[in-house]
């Protein structure tokens, strides 16, 4: 008795292997992908891989250049640079995530507002993005240092404010969309409820596209981080971040290079790595972004 | 008094063509290999009468209007024959010669006047432009500008000199580009589908004012387009297109009372127009267009016509005479018996 | 035209307003005390609330506002905690140094990222297109502070070529004392403007005006220039308006690194020792600017495209 032969069964490609197909044909996606990948696992992994303590002075001769027994070098302390730049990455990645699921939560709670709520509603946050958008965010974190003082969680909160506006914008388009699209106005006429409305058709639309646009926001949250830090209104002593690594090295920088390129390097390497990655998304999900951004 | 010469009547005496295309063909090429685009053109252009080149999409009409400008795409090339203009041969020509011949000799107006106008600068600046070459003043030029607006009927002409392209209509903004190609007064001037964006009372405005601007200026015209009615009304001579190869030449009257070619009996059939007798069922040509980048062996049109025979299949076809200056590519043509 | 520049002088006077309240406001949302800030732990409550009384913080919210904007449109921006002297003159005799700094730096950028982005859009596709990619991603990579450290190090303490101290005295020792934080800062953008009139040179090539200017036989140069470059640029102009804000933030870096006088090292110290109303002032003054920027590049487009004056 023969069998019959049918087509194996093929599932519809998933988000991951259309990505990783997708991936393929962009050479520079692909590098965003490893280095965004390498940086992600050192920074969970960063207590086991660093090989000192990244707060423990003299563990070496102060300012002293690479060497095998310390990758990156020592800053002025005597700290083993390598461990440290681990370390700050950490809080990078840390501020980041924070920040920016903060910001796209309290995003698309104000775009939905803004989209379908009362005109006048919109109209006044529309003025008020609008306004945030006009300050530059050091000014504006150096405000809120004034304020509060500083501290990791104030670099949070002012990168997600300032963040806020753009992803509430593309919930608020969307939202407004839909709310006059005619499909809509049937469903309801029919007896769906507006919030089951969104969940069906606003959100899942336009998360994919919020996710990319947030990824490729990631550089510039970490480079504000760095600043902040860099000024002293960010993370505080001992905590190590790229930016104090940054200004310890700029205060001693006739001494030693090595600092400075330490806690450089790793943000050039994010800033590079999120680019690529973002925007081999965007290739690959979504090119209609490409004018939006 | 404008300082250019009249350049419609210099060149062509009477009975020599204007422009002379001799199997002409030119390919595309793409990932998939080279479309045979168009294959063994052969046409002439007669100084002041108006050729229209005629047929459905995708037969290639606004490739040899673009062709005859210079202006294909990036992956165009002409792979054989030529196209004679004066002593030149604009096949091959290099883009500084190109750009000696146009808006000078040779104009062309395009088919959507919406996107064809430059948006940022007003219809006077865009009028001027064109005119760089003339050694005449700025003031001169603009009146030129002016005169030529009144030409195609534009109300007001002088305060439309300082609007911008989108203050104005569709039918405007066409009558505007008309007036720009005839300013240059050129020998020929193609009109790739001109009409097909207006709707049908500017289609006839506009016709009526290029039948009386080519009479008055006595360019050349090649006017491309799909809809035979048109063509029947405004041109002289026409030349039916199909697949990339021309059918059938001959003058309007000929070709559309007593067409030769199945192509073009069928076409005519299908015009709405000429159905006698009520019928719930439009006619249609049976079947696809060719794929090109395969040419077929044998006549281009031998898979869609009704009086094929075995002949067709095997050999192409050449161009025969039919009666005067009416020719066409079809064996039916070219003996008293269809011989297998 | 001029209602267009009208209507938006109006909104930016709208934004600036709601931008300044919602500073003060933030005062009162956000845990902590400016006063307290200022006087330091060991204050005593009765200094404290004085402080808090002089500096106007326990009238209500909304008065506080208006008695702001009170204060300020009489030209009266509050005083220094320390000195004593109006926060307006110290703040106004720093901001021209700012300003020239961001105005040198986004005039070299545009002009470099124009220049590259047209060229790579017309010679598109060959190996100088590649480099010119590849050099305007590197450069954008590169934060303006990372930038700034990068070039002290380099030029200043290695090769010991530019002066990477103070602002410099008279025209041209000034000139010189710019190159290097100018440079800092526009770097950056050399890349962004060079990527953005690369894409929209090349999208508006191929419309169809331009291939009916070739049509007419108009040369090259007069294409390239009025057909397309006067399109292509526009994005690039609303661009570098959008872009003050983060010029700003790049300057404050620069000032501090370079040790440069300006706004940024005003805004920087005065936080350090918790100056609220200089700090107040300067983020107001800053605002403003910003804000006329921004203005500023709307209108510039659309002198350039004539159909963007009816689209408010």
């Amino acid at each position: 008795m023969t069998s019959t032969t049918t087509a194996p069964f093929m599932p519809p490609p998933s988000w991951l292997s259309r990505f990783l197909r997708g991936l393929r044909g962009e050479r520079t996606g692909m590098l965003g992908f490893v280095l965004v990948t390498l940086i992600v696992l050192a920074a969970i992994f960063a207590p086991w891989l660093s090989p000192y303590d990244p707060t423990a002075i003299m563990t070496g001769p102060p300012l002293a250049p690479p060497s095998s027994a310390h990758w990156l070098g020592t800053d002025n302390l005597g700290r083993d640079l390598f461990s440290r730049v681990l370390a700050g990455g950490r809080v990078a990645m840390l501020v980041a995530a924070a920040a920016l699921s903060a910001a796209l939560t309290l995003g698309v709670a104000l775009g939905l507002l803004a989209g379908l709520g009362p005109r006048w509603l919109d109209n006044l946050l529309l003025l008020i993005f609008d306004a945030i958008r006009s300050f530059p965010v050091i000014v504006f974190g150096l405000a809120v240092v004034t304020l509060v003082g500083p501290s990791l969680f104030t670099v949070v909160l002012v990168v997600a404010i300032t963040s806020v506006p753009i992803y509430a914008r593309i919930i608020r388009t969307q939202a407004q969309s839909l709310r006059s699209a005619e499909f809509v106005l049937a469903e309801r006429a029919m007896g769906a409820s507006l919030p089951r409305l969104l969940g069906i058709h606003v959100l899942p639309n336009v998360l994919g596209p919020l996710l990319i646009l947030a990824s490729m926001d990631v550089p510039l949250v970490i480079a504000t981080e760095a600043g902040l830090s860099f000024l002293g209104m960010g993370v505080r002593p001992p905590t190590p971040s790229w930016g104090v690594i940054l200004n310890d090295g700029y205060n001693f920088i006739r001494n030693s290079p090595w600092p400075v390129v330490a806690g450089s390097v790793p943000i050039v390497l994010v800033t590079l790595g999120f680019t690529f990655l973002g925007e081999a998304l965007r290739d690959i999900f979504d090119p209609r972004l490409q004018k939006a951004n | 008094m404008s300082a250019s010469i009249s350049h419609a009547s210099s060149s062509a005496t009477p009975g020599t063509p204007l422009m002379q295309i001799d199997a002409l063909s030119v390919d595309f090429d793409t990932a998939s290999g080279p479309i045979h685009a168009l294959r063994h053109i052969s046409l002439s252009v007669m100084p002041g009468r108006i050729l229209g080149l005629v047929g459905e999409s995708g037969c290639g009409k606004s490739s040899l209007a673009y062709s005859l400008i210079g202006l294909l795409d990036t992956n165009a090339r002409i792979c054989g024959g030529a196209i004679r203009f004066g002593e030149q041969d604009l096949a091959g020509l290099s883009e500084s010669h190109w750009q000696a011949l146009r808006g000078r000799r040779i104009a062309m107006i395009f088919q959507d006047p919406m996107t064809s106008l430059n948006p940022v600068r007003t219809i006077g600046q865009q009028l001027i432009d064109i005119q760089y070459r003339d050694r005449t003043s700025r003031v001169q030029k603009r009146s030129r500008a002016l005169e030529f607006l009144e030409q195609v009927r534009i109300p007001d002409p002088a305060s439309r000199l300082d609007s911008y392209p989108h203050e104005l209509s569709g039918g405007m903004r066409q009558r505007v580009c008309i007036a720009m190609a005839l300013l240059t007064r050129p020998e020929l001037l193609i009109a790739d589908e001109p009409t097909t964006a207006l709707d049908a009372t500017l289609e006839v405005q506009v016709i009526h004012l290029l039948r009386e601007l080519q009479q008055k200026h006595g360019c050349s015209v090649v006017f491309v387009s799909h809809h035979l009615g048109t063509v029947a009304e405004l041109c002289d001579d026409v030349a039916v297109m199909y697949a990339g190869e021309v059918v059938e030449t001959g003058s309007v009257e000929t070709v559309f009372r007593t067409p030769a070619h199945p192509y073009t009996q069928a076409l005519l059939a299908c015009d709405p127009a000429s159905i006698r007798e009520a019928t719930r069922v439009l006619p249609t040509i049976p079947g696809e267009l060719p794929d090109l980048r395969q040419v077929p062996q044998g006549c281009i049109f031998q898979a869609r016509c009704p009086q094929v025979f075995d002949r067709c299949r095997q050999r192409s076809p050449d161009i025969y005479p039919v009666q005067g200056e009416q020719v066409a590519r079809c064996f039916r043509v070219a003996s008293e018996e269809p011989s297998p | 035209m001029i209602t267009y520049a009208f209507q938006r002088l109006l909104l930016s006077a709208l934004i600036v307003a709601v931008a300044m309240s919602l500073l003060i406001v933030m005062l009162h949302v956000v845990p902590g005390d400016p006063a307290t800030m200022i006087l330091g732990p060991r204050a005593t409550p009765e200094l404290i609330a004085q402080t808090r009384a002089e500096m106007g913080l326990d009238q209500p919210l909304p008065i506080q506002v208006l008695d702001f904007f009170g204060r300020v449109l009489r030209g009266d921006l509050g005083t220094d905690v320390f000195t004593g002297r109006a926060v307006g003159d110290i703040v106004f005799g720093q901001l021209p140094y700012t300003l020239v700094l961001i105005a040198v730096s986004i005039a070299w950028s545009a002009a470099l990222g124009i220049l590259l982005g047209c060229y790579s859009a017309l010679r598109a596709g060959t190996w100088l297109d590649t480099l010119a990619g590849i050099v305007s991603v590197g450069t954008l990579s590169i934060p303006a502070f990372v930038m700034s450290l990068y070039a002290v190090l380099i030029f200043a303490v290695g090769l010991g070529w530019l002066p990477a101290i103070g602002a410099g005295e008279g025209v041209v020792d000034g000139l010189v004392h710019l190159i290097l934080p100018a440079f800092a800062i526009g770097i950056s953008w050399v890349g962004y403007v060079a990527r953005m009139v690369r894409a929209s040179m090349l999208e508006v090539m191929s419309a169809p005006h331009v291939r009916m200017g070739r049509a007419f036989g108009l040369t090259q140069a007069r294409i390239v220039r009025s057909y397309i470059l006067r399109i292509a640029v526009q994005p690039a102009v609303t661009l570098l308006g959008t872009g003050v804000v983060h010029l700003f933030s790049a300057a404050v870096f620069v000032e501090v690194i370079f040790a440069r006088p300006g706004i940024g090292a005003l805004i920087v110290s005065s936080v350090n020792e918790r100056n609220y109303p200089i700090v107040l002032g300067a983020v107001l003054v800053t605002t403003v600017i910003i804000v006329l920027a921004t203005l500023v590049s709307d209108l510039v487009v659309a002198l350039l495209d004539p159909r963007q004056r009816d689209a408010l």
